[in-house]
């Protein structure tokens, strides 16, 4: 066992109980800090992919910054009505029988496609230079598709400020 | 076996003495920098500042700590136990792991990173967490007031000091932040003097991100009590404070690696060897700096009436002296460039937080609304605008091979000229002044 290994089982060990634990708590805000934590030990292993960019970005946009919005959110609306109802509990065999159909469907597909994801090993550093390598692909061979998302993300900003805004 | 172990762990041997060395050094200086703001804040209000726990007080930040250490430790009684225990260490943690990417001098870096710039942004953004739980876990008004607060304001002022600190990366090419001080090396400059807006805008930024005066609105003591603070107590509150002083120091760092030249001494480009000597004529600077410091300190010490103050200050004087010998001999040794520049590093952050508590006593604190017009409707737009002009600037330099003084005129100079606009614009008071206004009216 490397280093190695054992680093990436401590992160994705980490990602999934906190991950369990987010789906598990009654109080909104615990399920929020416990996203926050599966969200950096994903991070942590892209980290560990040497794709150090994409780490950081995990990093900047989702833990950063939509999770500080949602916290904002979810701290100004009244929680304590949500956590005195009962959630969903009625639909619980519904969701034991998705689950089990979901955990038989991931099964089969490693059994049947066993050996198709053992692709050749990257050369050493071929991410290298990261930054670089995002943004060149970004903005010259996908100039367009990255251009048309980011009109989509305004148009979206500006349909949210007008409609949750009457009179600007 | 064993010997694999150690070859596996060997590269990570020196990077944990370093990370050891700065996590160890750190509370101490952020003790010394608390003590350095009040003596600096009774000078300029002309008192003596705290001078009872040894000699000018220089022992107050260890009283203070030994005080905080054995103080009760109050958790209310209607308190988010787990978030109120986890954020503070949330806020301290995230503030030390910044100094991971930080270069403290040529050598002294804990790991040099790619993209050390985004990791740095990255991890220190995420301190906004410990203020916002605990403002919430508190279970009170003024905390999650605070909280709010805090986290609308750094959302806000994130924005401009990324943009601001884009047009220094475009000039450095890289984001790492060892190739950012070698790229300021190569041009001859350093970056502040090519991109002075840029400087001023991050410097303001800073200022409001880690929620020092003017910018103070979440913990605002008129208002909020303490803000997010409120109900924390002892260690606890000692270790937002280490927080607080931490993300100072890392925001002086990153000003001081991008704009002010890293670990590089004044006139790095001048590399001229005097009467002989067997170093560059202008590394000798620190051990004139110490020397002169000694002296000061010798004439302070003459004039000290009680004998214990001038024992003291004498002590200093052979301090200083053993500094400045330090210096003289490290300039033949092969350690030159690593101490020097770890000198030269901690004299720029020095100064930059200097001018932290210099606005701190100087500015009155802003309103919140003040607070987030400037942000959005000055900062915002004016580090966009400056970074198109210097992004001109560098092309016109670099590819039509224009003077690099005359781009960086060119630049600055349409940047101002839209900055006045935009400030003879925003002098006009908005609906949200005005309707403040008619509210203060009594309408």
């Amino acid at each position: 066992m490397t280093f190695d290994t054992i680093i990436f089982y401590f992160f994705a060990a980490f990602a999934v109980v906190s991950a369990i634990v987010m789906i598990t708590r009654r109080s909104a805000v615990h399920s929020a800090v416990f996203l926050i934590t599966t969200l950096l030990a994903t991070a942590g292993i892209f980290l560990q992919l040497e794709a150090e960019f994409l780490f950081v970005v995990q990093i900047i946009l989702y833990v950063g910054g939509i999770m500080v919005l949602f916290l904002f959110v979810i701290m100004l609306v009244n929680l304590d009505v949500a956590v005195r109802q009962i959630q969903f509990s009625r639909q619980a065999w519904v969701g034991a029988v998705l689950a089990i159909a979901l955990g038989a469907q991931v099964l089969m597909a490693f059994r049947l496609g066993s050996g198709a994801f053992n692709l050749p090993a990257a050369s050493t550093r071929a991410m290298q230079p990261n930054a670089e390598q995002i943004g060149a692909a970004l903005f010259q061979r996908y100039m367009l598709p990255f251009e048309i998302a980011s009109i989509l993300l305004l148009v979206a900003m500006i349909g949210a400020v007008v409609m949750a805004k009457r009179k600007i | 076996m064993n010997a694999r172990i150690l070859e596996e762990i060997q590269p990570f041997i020196l990077p944990v003495i370093y990370a050891v060395v700065i996590v160890a050094v750190l509370p101490l200086l952020a003790g010394y920098i608390v003590l350095l703001e009040r003596k600096v804040m009774a000078h300029m209000q002309a008192r003596m500042g705290p001078m009872r726990v040894g000699p000018h007080g220089l022992l107050q930040p260890i009283a203070d700590a030994v005080k905080l250490l054995l103080k009760e430790d109050i958790i209310p009684d209607k308190a988010d136990k787990l978030l109120f225990w986890l954020a503070p260490l949330a806020s301290v943690t995230m503030a030390l792991l910044a100094y991971a990417a930080l270069p403290l001098g040529p050598t002294f870096q804990i790991a040099d990173l790619d993209v050390g710039l985004l990791f740095i942004l990255a991890v220190s953004s995420l301190g906004i967490y410990g203020i916002v739980l605990g403002g919430w876990a508190s279970n009170s008004h003024y905390s999650l007031l605070g909280a709010l607060r805090s986290a609308a304001q750094l959302v806000s002022y994130e924005t401009a000091a990324g943009l601001a600190l884009v047009s220094a990366l475009l000039l450095g090419g890289s984001l790492s932040m060892k190739a950012l001080v070698e790229a300021q090396d190569q041009v001859g400059v350093w970056f502040i003097f090519l991109v002075p807006i840029s400087f001023f805008i991050y410097m303001v930024a800073s200022i409001a991100e880690t929620n020092r005066a003017p910018f103070d609105l979440p913990e605002a003591e008129s208002e909020l009590v303490a803000g997010y603070m409120t109900e924390y107590s002892g260690f606890r509150w000692s270790l937002y404070f280490l927080a607080e002083y931490a993300n100072m120091i890392v925001v002086s760092g990153i000003a001081t690696t991008l704009f002010l030249g890293g670990w590089l001494r004044p006139l790095a480009s001048f590399h001229q060897h005097l009467f002989g000597m067997p170093f560059e004529a202008l590394d000798i600077l620190p051990v004139l700096i110490f020397f002169g410091l000694a002296a000061w300190c010798a004439k302070l010490a003459l004039r000290q009436a009680v004998p214990v103050q001038k024992f003291v200050m004498f002590l200093f004087v052979g301090l200083f002296v053993v500094l400045a010998a330090a210096m003289a001999w490290s300039l033949t040794s092969p350690l030159m460039a690593g101490i020097h520049g770890g000198f030269w590093f901690i004299v720029k952050v020095l100064v930059y937080l200097y001018g932290f508590l210099w606005f701190r006593f100087t500015f009155p604190r802003y309103r919140f609304d003040q607070l987030m017009k400037l942000g959005w409707q000055f900062l915002i737009p004016l580090a966009l605008v400056n970074l198109l002009m210097v992004a001109i600037g560098l092309l016109l330099h670099q590819q039509f091979g224009w003077w690099l003084l005359w781009s960086v005129i060119l630049a600055n100079g349409l940047t101002l000229v839209f900055a006045a606009w935009l400030g003879s614009d925003s002098a006009k008071p908005s609906s949200t002044e005005a309707a403040v206004a008619g509210v203060g009216g009594g309408k």
